[in-house]
């Protein structure tokens, strides 16, 4: 096991089979969406596409928050803030594309910045109409966020439900921040009425099924990178914070730098999920720095497994699905009642989330056939090994 | 005998004054007036209500109120005024008698334009300057304050000569300095005596009359005014600042109310109650459905709403506490992180629960009368509900200190915390206790739920706003002190408030967080942290 390639020890079974469903996903939508025609069996909606992928983005925050909390025990509140702050920063550069296309027409100003009877852009918005630059900051800024948040914290060995406590006043206070008007990110209203990227109509089928298969390989990256860390001697040690701090500390490992590390790198990830999610549903606004977004996403990883990074995903999956099937039906006021229940229920019966579970049960049925094995092989005494 | 003396000089003053005032009254400036009444000019109008007001004569009132209502009639042709009565029916303004017959043909309206509008509230004030109730002339003798107009000056002179109640007496002296500050006659001396005694008021509209004066003030008048206005500030200054503290101490009261069950819960037991704004609120519903019961079936009971609905929040929401805790929390101790997961779920079925239960929208609690209205004390002004909510945090946590420190099950809570093995070796259950500890806090937070009914809207959300302030809070203050969390919450009350001025209420609020999130990197225990190994698990 432990000379296996390392490519071996990056692709094990589960990760192989993630890896090749996500890409028939991201193959198979886009074909029947663009291809098929409408109201063939095979033909799936558009709305449908801009639905899984906005699922995909979910399911990048989600493995993004696995790396940190399944690998190192850090659980964050504020996973939130960083994915909002990604999406905030591709939301700007979508501004800066409506150019005179806007209520007011003005080609450098936002429509809220002329409502606001602003005479010229801030300078933090300087830049933001090219796309690099745009997607340089949608890493940068979350990363950077993280980074000094945690520097002080790690350092100072903020651990447990401190951390959490304060990841969460963090996303508590940019959220009121973002509701201000002043502070130049469009207010209450947030960003929206998004015209194009990249020269390309977002309401477009094509460019839709084009973020979609975007997105899937964002999350097949990310994911890989997940991999790459976790199965790595890095990873190693990231484990052994999680399970002993103070021990992993005293054996010599600078625990507060592998932890900023990581939580750097998650940070930059649920940046990216954002700034993908923010074309697809066509809106930024400071909601999505709501401590309960956090939460909710600390609950997919949950369901679906924490430390198992594809658990996270389906986790993400599931629970959004069986959000927007409540939430579009009669059973819209029962909701809450089932996003509480699993929170509850998962704690208490389904600790380890359904890969965890599966993923045990799986070596009990190996444990079983191995114990039956040697069973076997005790119970003829009389066959004399080949050894002697 | 002297003193008999002097009530027979007071006596014949008072009599001496009514008489006069009955002559004044006769003597024609009423008659005057109602003549320029007549003239359908709004000069003469102006000139006429101030003649009427200032006048004295019983009759002024109705033809003021006659006036503003648009029910003065005049004949130009008679010269007389007729006030019309809500029933239709004409009175001569002159005798106060039923015009009956005599009415003549070219009766109009006296025309009223806004200019005349703020003549008639000045002349209003006037008249209430002389009315029975001595609220009634309190109120009016500011309302002149802050008007100044020089025409209700004699009003005011007569007014002050009259009044004997020393707290009316004094406003109606500073109504008339205010006066004779802004009157271009008077002589500098007396303008300087006018200042000193607006001085001594020192609020926010003197220092405003003060600094108003215009350019052309004599130098020694304007230097008695600089001097005035420097005091005038100092002392505003500083009722800011107690200002601010009792705000301070205020938003802290209702901060410790929220977070001190949340101390208990999660200082004692180490248990992240993420459901905790889900007790107050239901604390709060509780506070709701009492006064429904009593608004329907009771409406007398209804000042002693508070009183009942406090013991049944409190055990109302400690038994869904220790209903929790039994069900759910005890299967997770030791594992802090799912616990705050799972009690975040609690708290979304609650609040749907309740949203389902009494839908969405705020409902109304009312404020029993003794916990409404407000008093002056020096230069701030103080409601009761504010005075009340701080008056009852601090003896919550008084009796929960008393609690903690001599009874039974207060002793076997600080055992618990400090070892729990060796509480359990010395034979305390400790999982009752656990489950009575949990059902304290959360009880405390049925509490704190009928408090902030009386100053927060009551709505499935109520809970929502208090959750992350709580926990700052707690966490600032340290984990398993009281005390801790007592001064943290005062210090982050009274800091958000005075920092509220300067940086509007969110970036206050969004400071505080950030010095939070600072000052547990310094300190990550808190303020006042436990010491020794205990923390480390």
């Amino acid at each position: 096991m432990m000379t296996a390639h390392p490519l071996i020890r990056l692709l094990d079974r589960g990760s192989t089979l993630f890896l090749v469903l996500l890409a028939a996903f991201a193959i198979a939508i886009p074909v029947s969406n663009l291809l098929m025609p409408e109201g063939s069996a095979l033909h799936v909606s558009t709305y449908f596409v801009a639905l899984f992928g906005k699922y995909v983005c979910y399911g990048l925050l989600a493995l993004s928050i696995d790396l940190i909390w399944g690998y190192v025990g850090i659980l964050s509140l504020g996973h939130g803030a960083f994915f909002a702050l990604g999406g905030y920063a591709m939301g700007m550069y979508l501004m800066r594309q409506i150019g005179t296309r806007g209520v007011y027409a003005n080609p450098i100003l936002p429509d809220f910045m002329v409502f606001l009877n602003w005479s010229e852009l801030p300078f933090f918005w300087y830049g933001f109409n090219s796309f690099a630059y745009a997607m340089l900051m949608v890493l940068l800024v979350p990363g950077l966020l993280a980074f000094v948040f945690g520097w002080f914290a790690f350092r100072s060995r903020v651990t447990g439900v401190y951390l959490s406590i304060i990841t969460q006043a963090m996303t508590y206070a940019l959220l009121l921040g973002f509701f201000r008007n002043n502070f130049g990110f469009g207010g209450n209203n947030g960003l929206t009425d998004f015209k194009d990227i990249l020269g390309f109509n977002v309401q477009a089928e094509g460019t839709r099924n084009a973020l979609l298969v975007m997105s899937c390989l964002a999350l097949a990256v990310c994911f890989l990178i997940c991999r790459a860390i976790v199965t790595s001697k890095f990873g190693k040690v990231l484990i052994g914070i999680r399970d002993a701090e103070s021990r992993t500390r005293f054996l010599g490992y600078r625990v507060e730098a592998y932890k900023l590390f990581v939580f750097t790198v998650s940070a930059c990830m649920a940046g990216v999920a954002g700034a993908l999610y923010v074309p697809q549903v066509g809106i930024i606004n400071p909601g999505e720095f709501a401590p309960g977004n956090s939460i909710e996403a600390v609950i997919w990883v949950a369901v679906g497994g924490r430390g198992t990074l594809t658990g996270a995903v389906l986790g993400a999956f599931v629970v959004n699905y069986a959000k927007t099937f409540f939430t579009s039906g009669a059973l819209a006021p029962y909701w809450l009642f089932m996003l509480g229940g699993l929170f509850i229920g998962t704690t208490l019966f389904l600790p380890r989330g359904i890969i965890g579970t599966y993923n045990n049960w799986r070596a009990g049925q190996a444990d079983k056939a191995e114990a039956k094995a040697a069973g076997d092989g005790a119970a003829s005494p009389a066959q004399p090994s080949a050894a002697e | 005998m002297g003193k008999f003396h002097d009530r027979i000089l007071a006596l014949a003053v008072a009599i001496g004054l009514i008489v006069s005032a009955a002559g004044f009254a006769h003597a024609g400036p009423y008659e005057d007036a109602l003549e320029k009444l007549t003239t359908d000019d709004y000069a003469d109008t102006a000139d006429a209500v101030t003649a009427v007001a200032t006048s004295g004569n019983s009759l002024a009132a109705p033809l003021i109120a006659a006036l503003q209502d648009g029910r003065l009639q005049f004949s130009a042709k008679d010269k007389k005024v007729f006030i019309k009565t809500a029933d239709d029916k004409l009175i001569d303004a002159a005798t106060g008698k039923p015009a009956d017959g005599a009415v003549p043909d070219d009766l109009d309206t006296v025309r009223v334009n806004n200019r005349l509008r703020g003549v008639i509230d000045a002349a209003n004030g006037a008249l209430t300057l002389m009315a029975p109730d001595a609220a009634k002339r309190y109120e009016s003798a500011q309302a002149v304050f802050k008007s100044r107009d020089a025409a209700v000056l004699p009003a005011v002179e007569k007014a002050l000569e009259a009044e004997k109640i020393p707290r009316v007496k004094k406003v109606l002296t500073e109504a008339r300095a205010a006066i004779l500050l802004g009157a271009e006659d008077t002589t500098p001396a007396d303008k300087v005596a006018a200042i000193n005694i607006i001085r001594d008021r020192g609020d926010q509209d003197s220092l405003a009359l003060i600094e108003g004066l215009p350019a052309d003030t004599p130098a020694e008048v304007r230097a008695a005014a600089a001097a005035a206005s420097a005091k005038i500030q100092r002392n505003l200054a500083l009722w800011n600042t107690v200002q601010n503290l009792w705000y301070g101490l205020s938003l802290g009261s209702v901060l410790l109310l929220a977070a001190i069950g949340l101390a208990i819960t999660f200082g004692v037991m180490g248990v992240i109650n993420m459901a905790h704004g889900e007790m107050v609120m239901l604390g709060a519903y509780v506070t709701y459905v009492v006064q429904d019961v009593i608004r329907t079936s009771y409406p007398g009971l209804f000042d002693y709403s508070l009183a009942i609905a406090l013991p049944l929040a409190f055990l109302f929401s400690a038994a869904v506490g220790i209903a929790i805790e039994r069900s759910v929390i005890r299967f997770l101790y030791g594992r802090p992180l799912e616990t705050l997961l799972a009690t975040w779920g609690i708290s979304l079925v609650l609040q749907q629960a309740v949203r389902v239960a009494f839908g969405p929208t705020n409902k109304e609690v009312g404020n029993p009368s003794w916990m409404s209205g407000a008093f002056d004390l020096g230069g701030i002004l103080i409601t009761y509900n504010r005075m009340w909510i701080i008056l009852f945090t601090a003896i919550v946590f008084a009796a929960l200190l008393a609690m903690l420190r001599f009874t039974r099950l207060g002793l076997e809570m600080r055992a618990v915390t400090q070892n729990r093995q060796m509480a359990a070796a010395v034979g305390i259950r400790t999982a009752r206790i656990d489950a009575l500890t949990f059902g304290l806090g959360s009880g405390i937070a049925g509490l704190a739920g009928v408090a902030l009914s009386q100053i927060d809207n009551v709505s499935p959300n109520l809970g929502q706003g208090y959750i992350i302030d709580s926990f700052m809070v707690v966490v600032f203050g340290g984990v398993g002190n009281l005390w801790g969390t007592l001064v943290g919450a005062l210090t982050l009350g009274i800091a958000n408030k005075f920092l509220e001025p300067f940086a509007g209420a969110v970036l206050a609020k969004i400071a505080i967080l950030v010095f939070i999130i600072l000052f547990i990197q310094k300190r990550p225990r808190g303020m006042f942290a436990l010491k020794g190994r205990a923390i480390e698990a």
